[in-house]
């Protein structure tokens, strides 16, 4: 298995293992959708209008909430100093937890998505538009994630002040998310190219951002 | 090469570079600059107040334009200066890099600030609300949260050296996202038909409003300049303090 | 001043508004200055000096 991949199977093992919230998080996303009528009554054809903009909304909230686990617990244990030393370069090791972090905390929420189409009245077409928006925004979220998560982690109460620093520089996401699950073809169309481009770009130049803070955050 | 034992007079560079030497050339500039920048005011506030005319669109409003424009400039203008600071520690190390950033930091969240509430003011006769989530009202309070967040990290970091170039990356990742979040939120303002009034418009003002706007912007200018060079001055004396408690205490340096 | 027209007070409210933001942040900045210029000189008096001749920081 190549240092890649070793790295991705690691995260993997130790989110799934005692101890793991994967599904914490995952509760967190559809709690959000259970209390939204609560908050706005539970009218269909509102719920319906709204339903994009609220599984965005949980998507962001369980996924900034969620950053913190990206670097603390290896810094915590030391891992951290070994990536930084290791022969794989610290933005490969980045990258390779961006995946693994993708997997366990994006995958969930596409895989329940349907629950919450229909918890908001979401019909099938709409639901498939949004599979296809968080499938394009999420990898998007994670990268840009990564780097929060890599200028917090040398501050021992920094949980918070990630998700508050990237919650600004995301909302290109979460525009073109919600915009790319409305009805319009052309214009959800165009939306989705728009978040498509953010997350490849997110992508491939947060893994440099994040190295760069990591090192930085060395003692 | 002979040895010159005398002490050479610090070339152009080392003046800039050097911490005490930019507090030995900012210092007998602080009541001068404080100077011009009263001055500034004093002749702005009158000419924005007294001696111009009212807009033929929006009347004695447009008044509010001449500090509403100047802030939104500095706001912008900040973080322009602190993406460069950042980039002068992580490129060139530059010593002072790191206090630039950070010094400036708070003054660009003032900025911002006041740009907001002078704008929200503005738009309050104009639009009949005290907030319309326009493009760019709406970008400025994402900047403002910007600030926000970059003074907040600042501030989490006990030891501020430490912090300059994670400090310093971040703010250069503001600086790729912010006109891609200006995009986004004008794209999403047509798309939602808001209240795109652009309170300023294509207007071609008069030098009757120009002059007036010139010397408010020029004054903020100067206001922001003279307290940007007491507040670099203040964080170097901050982190000399840090080094001498660390020092008192006993603490090997 | 001349008449500021039906809406004076935004005018007036927003001029004030910066106006008290751009007085506190240079009471701020002042205090601030004065602050750590006053615990520097405490320390001085204590006879705590840095290493002088220091050399210009990296």
């Amino acid at each position: 298995m190549t240092a890649f991949l070793a790295v991705i199977v690691r995260d993997l093992r130790l989110a799934t293992r005692v101890g793991g919230d994967v599904l914490t998080l995952l509760l967190f996303f559809v709690m959000i959708a259970v209390i939204v009528p609560f908050a706005v009554g539970p009218d269909r054809e509102l719920l319906a209008r709204l339903a994009p903009g609220i599984v965005w909304m949980a998507a962001f909230l369980s996924m900034l909430l969620g950053l913190d686990r990206l670097f603390r617990a290896d810094e915590e244990d030391g891992s951290l100093w070994l990536f930084r030393h290791a022969a794989l370069p610290l933005e490969a090791i980045v990258a390779a937890k961006v995946i693994a972090h993708w997997l366990l905390t994006a995958l969930p929420l596409l895989l329940a998505s349907p629950l919450l189409a229909v918890l908001l009245a979401m019909d099938a077409a709409t639901w498939g538009r949004t599979l296809l928006s968080l499938l394009l925004g999420t990898p998007g979220l994670v990268a840009l994630g990564a780097i929060g998560a890599a200028v917090t982690v040398s501050l021992r109460r920094g949980g918070l002040l990630a998700p508050v620093l990237i919650l600004p520089l995301s909302i290109p996401i979460l525009i073109f998310g919600v915009a790319s699950i409305g009805a319009d073809p052309g214009l959800s169309r165009a939306a989705a190219l728009f978040l498509m481009a953010i997350s490849l770009v997110a992508l491939v130049l947060a893994p440099f951002a994040a190295a760069l803070a990591l090192r930085a955050s060395e003692e | 090469m002979s040895l010159d034992v005398a002490a050479k007079r610090p070339n152009w560079f080392a003046r800039l570079a050097n911490p005490g030497q930019f507090l030995a050339w900012s210092r007998p500039l602080l009541w001068p600059l404080a100077g011009v920048t009263a001055l500034l005011f004093l002749a702005g506030l009158y000419f924005a107040l007294f001696d111009s005319p009212p807009d033929y669109q929006m009347g004695e409003t447009v008044r509010i334009m001449y500090i509403h424009v100047p802030t939104a400039i500095l706001a912008e203008g900040v973080y322009v200066l602190m993406a460069l600071a950042a980039l002068g520690t992580l490129v060139w190390r530059h010593p002072l890099a790191d206090v630039a950033n950070q010094a400036a930091a708070p003054l660009g969240a003032l900025f911002t600030g006041l740009a907001l509430i002078s704008g929200s003011l503005w738009g309050r006769p104009t639009w009949g609300t005290f907030w319309e989530w326009d493009g760019r009202m709406t970008s400025f309070l994402i900047l403002f949260l910007i600030y926000l967040g970059i003074v907040a990290l600042w501030r989490a970091f006990d030891d501020p050296s430490r912090a300059g170039r994670i400090v310093a990356v971040f703010t250069l990742v503001g600086a790729l996202d912010i006109p891609v979040v200006k995009y986004s939120v004008d794209w999403w303002n047509t798309l939602h038909q808001g209240a795109s009034i652009d309170l300023m418009g294509d207007r071609h003002m008069a030098n009757s409003m120009l002059l007036p706007l010139g010397l408010m912007t020029l004054a903020f200018g100067f206001l922001f300049l003279t307290l940007y060079l007491v507040r670099i001055r203040t964080e170097i004396f901050r982190r000399r303090l840090a080094t001498l408690a660390r020092q008192a205490a006993g603490a090997t340096p | 001043m001349i008449d500021l027209g039906p809406h004076a007070v935004f005018i007036v409210g927003a001029y004030a508004g910066v106006a008290v933001g751009l007085l506190g942040a240079v009471l701020w900045v002042v205090l601030d200055a004065r602050r750590v210029a006053a615990r520097l000189a405490a320390l001085e008096a204590r006879g705590i000096r840095r290493r002088s001749a220091g050399s210009p920081a990296p």
